[in-house]
């Protein structure tokens, strides 16, 4: 069961919803400002009801899937807050608000009645780890979104065949901007993020660990992001081609999130 | 453009509301689909000859509000009009031929007349654009704010034609803010440039290269330019006349040899060129995107023949539209704009609807006063008639006598004045107001004691 707070999220991030597919159907600039306002409304009623919850855990929430599920989906609404505040541009807010509504609906689905039990203390290195790693998945999911509303504009392109939407849509040259600031603020927070739970588990057993399934398929992650950032540059690659390789990625990225974390690791195995 | 700024009260302008008679907006004009352009040329106001033409309506009596619309595809009055019905549009008629000299016989046919609520309608269509030649074309609502404006700042104006204009230009933002009317492109020009601002978003800062000339090269240029297009090269097979257009364009002229050279450099290419032959070939525009570093090329191919090899069009990042191309997503936006139509429509009635509103309530308040002013004249000549055959009524009776008569004027009004003003549908409270003046001979333009008003 969600939390009122979490019930108003959803509410907002609804709202906000409708609102930007209106403006991508009716352009109106006061709408688009109500649409940001919703989402950040919705950002913030979410970020009071991850608080409830990690007050009752005394932690971050990672270790149910309830709880790593809705802090991810913050995090990708923080991202692209921040993106669509630095680019200048809500087109691809309707994409995002729809891909937030069904997954704070489907929470409702997964959400424990009760509050479960706090997971062993690991301190706030352990928090910062998690919680970076998270932001870098969500970051990487919101490049997964800008890429396929780019292959979509670039088939568009290419047939000549332009529907309404065509013509809301954002260019490619901003979608692509889009998509590398997303995965460079992924990478970023990936980086940082391995190396504190590098740090936290050294710290914790003496050794680091690099056999361990979850690390070697995050840093896959990192070589498949990077080699997509470093693709994206290159007269063969930039356009479409670096597009598909970064919505291809990002199947890696749920492996990594689902299978990896439920059946592979041990150490990482939280729910 | 002009900006119109409200009047402050519902009473600026020509005159407060008439009362007695029904407030009629009515138009005479004609327009591109009923007029050929030798026609409309003639019918044609200049600003000053707006004004006269409105001063003129207004001194002579056949309106009391007028609005004078003229651009190249239309000439309009608007009025608001003492007398009613067909009689004002005659009248109207009679001085546009008188105005500008042409017989009516001219005219026949030519001119369409609506009073009213079509009159109304008619008004919102083409604040829309859904009247204009190329439909949803926005230069018209500026048309309307500047015609307005004007006739507003020289008095011309009044409460009817204040709210039916205001209303207008509201209705022309609502229409392209929340239907497909205005939106998209609808000629070749603005497409190739609206298609290119899908690959590379804001053009400011962004190379061109036009090749060859033609008119609707130069009209994409226009648009480029309206864009902030940043460096613009043209190549022509006569370098005078590579000269002249970029001299014309504000770019720079490219000898026809360099072409190749500098096919690196420009974002968007504009061929039109008259040749049997492709001007850029496959293996060029390989090796342009090589130079580019894989950066995109968009290319409007004007020419007929194509001036771009059509085995170009599968090069990577490379998008190439020719002017079928163009001319088939016109006729697509074409078709999306009809589609609109009917919301478009929609808007219109609902405003049609507001304006009924408060010309209803405006209505039921003249009307109570028409009333009271009729039964004050009937009394008073009954009190005059009746009292002059008693002698010994005393002055104070008198007066007495006329206060009780007021009040029960008063007591009689009051019923029908709540009933006019609160009670039932707009339609009903029309259809009462209409059924009062008729009973009472208020719809008399001329009765006694429902005189209008001189808007002079």
């Amino acid at each position: 069961m969600l939390n009122h707070m979490s019930y108003l999220s959803l509410a907002l991030y609804a709202a906000s919803f409708v609102c930007y597919a209106w403006v991508l159907y009716a352009p109106n600039l006061w709408l688009g400002r109500l649409a940001t306002l919703l989402m950040a409304g919705g950002i913030l009623c979410h970020y009071f009801a991850l608080l409830e919850r990690s007050q009752g855990t005394h932690t971050i929430p990672y270790d149910d899937l309830y709880g790593s599920m809705s802090l991810f989906a913050w995090l990708l609404g923080v991202t692209y807050l921040g993106l669509e505040i630095f680019h200048r541009q809500r087109s691809v807010g309707a994409f995002v608000s729809l891909l937030l509504v069904v997954w704070m609906a489907l929470l409702g689905l997964l959400a424990p009645h009760t509050i479960p039990a706090p997971p062993p203390a690991h301190g706030p290195l352990f928090a910062f780890h998690v919680t970076l790693d998270t932001w870098a998945y969500s970051a990487f999911a919101l490049s997964f979104v800008l890429s396929l509303v780019y292959l979509m504009q670039d088939s568009i392109l290419r047939s000549h065949h332009a529907g309404t939407a065509f013509w809301r849509f954002p260019a490619l040259d901003v979608l692509d901007r889009m998509s590398r600031s997303s995965v460079f603020v992924g990478l970023a927070a990936l980086a940082v993020g391995v190396t504190s739970g590098f740090v936290w588990a050294h710290r914790l057993t003496g050794s680091y660990p690099w056999g361990d399934p979850k690390v070697v398929v995050t840093l896959l992650i990192l070589v498949v992001y990077v080699a997509y950032l470093l693709l994206s540059r290159t007269v063969r690659w930039r356009g479409s081609r670096a597009a598909l390789v970064c919505a291809v990625n990002f199947a890696v990225v749920l492996f990594s999130y689902t299978f990896v974390n439920r059946y592979f690791t041990r150490f990482h195995r939280f729910f | 453009m002009a900006t119109v700024s409200k009047p402050r009260s519902s009473s600026a302008g020509a005159g407060p509301v008439r009362s007695g008679t029904r407030i009629q907006i009515a138009l005479i004009g004609c327009n591109h689909r009923t007029a050929p352009v030798e026609l409309r040329e003639r019918v044609a106001f200049t600003a000053e000859q707006a004004l006269e033409a409105a001063r003129e309506l207004r001194r002579q009596g056949i309106l009391e509000e007028v609005v004078v619309l003229s651009t190249c595809n239309r000439s309009e009055l608007y009025g608001v009009a003492v007398e009613s019905g067909s009689e004002v549009t005659e009248a109207m008629e009679d001085f546009l031929t008188s105005f500008h000299k042409i017989t009516r016989a001219e005219l026949e046919g030519r001119t369409y007349r609506w009073v009213d609520t079509d009159a109304l309608r008619h008004l919102f269509r083409v604040a829309s654009g859904l009247d204009s030649m190329l439909l949803g074309e926005a230069e018209i609502l500026g048309q309307l704010r500047t015609a307005y404006g004007q006739a507003l700042e020289h008095g011309a104006t009044g409460p009817v034609l204040n709210r039916a204009f205001q209303g207008a230009l509201e209705v022309g933002k609502r229409v392209r803010a929340e239907t497909e009317v205005g939106a998209r492109p609808m000629s070749v020009a603005l497409a190739g440039v609206k298609l290119a601002e899908r690959v590379f978003g804001n053009l400011k800062g962004h190379a061109a290269l036009i090749v060859g000339a033609g008119a609707v090269a130069e009209q994409v240029v226009e648009h480029l330019r309206n864009r902030g297009i940043g460096n613009l090269r043209v190549v022509n097979r006569s370098h005078d006349r590579a000269t002249e257009l970029a001299a014309r364009m504000g770019g720079e002229a490219v000898a026809w040899e360099s072409l190749e050279k500098v096919l690196g450099a420009p974002d968007i290419i504009v061929t039109s060129v008259a040749n049997a032959a492709p001007v850029l070939t496959r293996g060029m525009l390989e090796r342009a995107l090589s130079v580019r570093g894989g950066r995109p090329i968009f290319v409007v191919d004007l020419g007929v023949p194509r001036n771009v090899a059509p085995d170009a069009a599968g090069l990577y990042n490379f998008y190439l539209y020719n002017i079928d191309d163009l001319g088939e997503i016109v006729e697509q936006n074409k078709r999306a704009r009809e589609a609109e139509i009917p919301r478009a429509e929609a808007i219109i009635a609902e405003h049609i609807s507001k304006f009924h509103s408060w010309r209803a309530a405006l209505e039921a308040g003249s009307i109570v006063d028409d009333l009271r002013g009729r039964f004050r004249e009937q009394r008073e000549a009954l009190l005059r008639e009746r009292l002059a055959e008693m002698q010994n009524v005393s002055p104070e009776e008198r007066e007495r006598l006329a206060a009780i008569t007021e009040e029960l004027i008063e007591r009689v009004l009051a019923e029908p004045a709540q009933k006019i003003r609160k009670g039932g549908t707009m339609r009903g409270r029309l259809g009462a107001i209409d059924a009062v003046r008729h009973l009472f001979g208020l719809d008399v333009p001329n009765a006694k004691g429902s005189g209008t008003e001189d808007p002079e």
